[in-house]
């Protein structure tokens, strides 16, 4: 829900140690190979330091470090995982109605030569991109094209997968004119029902209404270092403290994180990532989130769908917590 | 107001002292002075400029429901501080702090009743408790009243009035949409009717869930309307917003509300429309026992009943 202040530098500040010291192993690799002058003592005692220095920065990783890593803007995207993944891809554009919203990216692939239906928002890695995709944030016709697919894929008996990559439905003067809450809500309850196995997967960002539009599924992955809640930290500053500033504050409250959500039973499994995020290793990180998928398909796949959806309505009955 | 006369009802109307206790108060829209009986006579709506007043549950219940005849579910349900959740105060000291000062255990009441005789499940929000926000306890008690309605095949009707989901329950809040649209979907496919009631202001995450599933969607007039709070909007648009943006009379222009309704006609439309979903004949009496429970088929079942099948 809460415009990106601005491109995020490739480095977090908190990794800047490791970045630095990994730069400095690779200069001196460098000169041992060009100048012939022996470095390999010196490298030797330096990829110690670099691998305990690795292990006391990322075993001390903040709720508010994790959504650094999932705002990173060399992380994969909807699209990446999309290519990584798929094949036969075919984009399927518009929402029958109004317009094609570029923020929400849907099509029909091959997920191990079985073919699926696939939904995600999709953010841009430039300026020019972001324009075209809204900084990923959808507006109305984004979710109602994402019906469109849903309908169509229980009509062909294709499973859905959708990837979760936003920091909410755009707030904006036609989003509402054209029904922002009316297209999230129709989705949530279309979905809570929709007779084919629903997988989902958070690979970024997840806040508020604008990431469950998507979001309601048979199974939710998680990974590592993806959030998910139900406003974004700084939306949550902002009306909490009044103050944007205390994002990294509110972060640590919101209970936000994969293992946060796996213990509030509102995610089912954890996707590991490369050590220091997804950002550090996509190509590890896509192919680790194809093996889950894969895995999570076989078996939702078993299931007769009348049960899924029973079992899927029942999940969704059990999450809360009250006091009788 | 012609409802209200005819009415063998006979409503008793006691609003809480909310607005203030003084014998005047101000117009929040036209800003006059009126003189507060002359408001509360015509069901709390301005003389001067007919801005409806932010009314509570208890008087909507008292102009909607026949008297006597309503029956509360889950009213002791209360919120849990599960996050341990705190900003400038505690999310668990909140909780007792809008409990006393509300006399309500949460944002939302919830039960059945019946309006000109005729059976129907109704919830009813609360603005004064938590600006109406919906956590686990508002989810809950909906979803529960909307599967209760479907297991004894009743209409269903939700008035609204709610800042959104509850950020202090985190996820959980967000997962309560899910909960009460799933819940409305089992009730659609039963061919039962939803009427959605929107009041002033619904947005957020109420907007975005039940409140825009109904088969038809009544709003109070001027009721602010939307998914986006207005400041929200500005802030990250960086523009003026159009005048009467949001608004019930702007949201119906676009399509999203079916009929703008005064307060003093809202029982009369109601019971109107509940005739043309359900035909005019009054079905049977509503069960009132408290010794019931919903199966996993969602068959309404005597707690007795499945002690001695089990
Ligand atoms: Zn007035």
């Amino acid at each position: 829900m809460e415009p990106v202040e601005k491109t995020p530098v490739a480095m977090l500040e908190f990794e800047h140690p490791i970045v630095e010291l990994e730069r400095k192993i690779q200069d001196m690799r460098h000169f041992t190979s060009t100048e012939n002058i022996e470095f390999k003592e010196e490298i030797k005692r330096l990829e110690k330091k670099l691998e305990k220095l690795k292990e006391e920065i990322y075993s001390q990783i903040t709720p508010w470090n994790r959504v650094q890593i999932a705002r990173h803007p060399k992380r994969p995207y909807t699209l990446d995982y999309i290519n990584g993944i798929i094949t036969d891809w075919v984009e399927l554009h518009g929402d029958r109605a109004f317009a094609d919203d570029a923020a929400m990216v849907a099509g029909m692939g091959k997920l191990n030569g079985k073919s699926v239906a696939i939904v995600g928002q999709q953010k841009g890695r430039d300026v020019k991109e972001n324009i075209k995709r809204n900084f990923g944030m959808p507006n109305p016709e984004g979710y109602r094209k994402a019906l469109r697919i849903f309908k169509m894929a229980e009509k062909f008996g294709l499973p859905v997968i959708c990837f979760i990559d936003t920091i909410g439905a755009f707030p904006g003067i036609g989003a509402e004119e054209r029904g922002q809450a009316e297209a999230i809500a129709r989705n949530l309850r279309e979905m809570a029902v929709l007779q084919v196995p629903i997988l989902i997967v958070i690979v970024g960002e997840g806040a508020s209404g604008g990431a469950l539009g998507i979001g309601v599924g048979d199974r939710v992955l998680m990974c590592e270092n993806s959030w998910y809640c139900v406003i974004s930290p700084e939306g949550c500053a902002a009306i909490l403290w009044s103050d944007r500033a205390k994002a990294a504050q509110c972060a640590e409250v919101m209970h936000l994180t994969a293992a946060d959500l796996i213990k509030l039973g509102v995610v089912d499994d954890i996707i590991p990532e490369p050590q220091g995020g997804a950002h550090r290793d996509p190509k590890a990180m896509i192919d680790t989130v194809k093996e889950y998928i894969v895995r999570e398909m076989q078996a939702l796949l078993k299931v007769p769908i009348k049960e899924l959806v029973d079992r899927r309505i029942e999940k969704y009955y059990a999450m809360g917590s009250v006091v009788e | 107001m012609e409802w209200f006369k005819k009415s063998k009802s006979g409503i008793v109307f006691q609003p809480k002292k909310e607005i203030n206790d003084d014998l005047w108060l101000k117009c929040d829209s036209c800003k006059e002075i009126i003189y507060r009986k002359e408001v509360e006579k015509i069901l709390w709506i301005c003389p001067n400029c007919s801005w409806h007043f932010q009314i509570n549950s208890e008087i909507y219940r008292a102009i909607l429901i026949d008297q006597d005849s309503f029956k509360e579910i889950d009213r002791d349900m209360g919120s849990n501080d599960i996050l341990k959740f705190k900003d400038k105060k505690g999310y668990a000291d909140r909780i007792i702090e809008h409990q006393k000062k509300s006399g309500l255990m949460d944002a939302v009441v919830t039960g059945l009743g019946t309006m000109e005789k005729r059976p129907v499940a109704i919830g009813v929000m609360d603005f004064r408790y938590m600006g109406g926000s919906m956590g686990s306890v508002v989810g809950e008690k909906v979803t529960r009243l909307v599967r209760r309605a479907t297991a004894e095949q009743l209409p269903l009707i939700i008035i609204s009035s709610s800042g959104g989901a509850r950020m202090q329950e985190g996820a959980l809040s967000l997962m309560q949409m899910a909960k009460t649209s799933a819940a409305l979907a089992l009730h659609a496919e039963k061919k039962l009717p939803y009427i959605s009631v929107l009041t002033h202001p619904t947005t957020g995450g109420t907007t975005a869930s039940f409140a825009m599933l109904g088969d038809v969607h009544i709003a109070e007039p001027g009721a602010l309307i939307g998914f986006a709070g207005p400041r929200v909007i500005r802030e990250t648009i960086r523009q003026e917003l159009p005048k009467g943006f949001q608004r019930a009379e702007f949201v119906l222009e676009h399509g999203f509300i079916d009929v703008i309704c005064d307060r003093r006609n809202l029982k009369n439309l109601l019971v109107t429309l509940l005739n043309h979903f359900m035909g005019s004949k009054i079905p049977g009496q509503i069960e009132k026992s408290d010794d019931l429970f919903i199966d996993a088929q969602g068959n309404l079942k005597k707690k007795y009943q499945a002690s001695k099948a089990g």
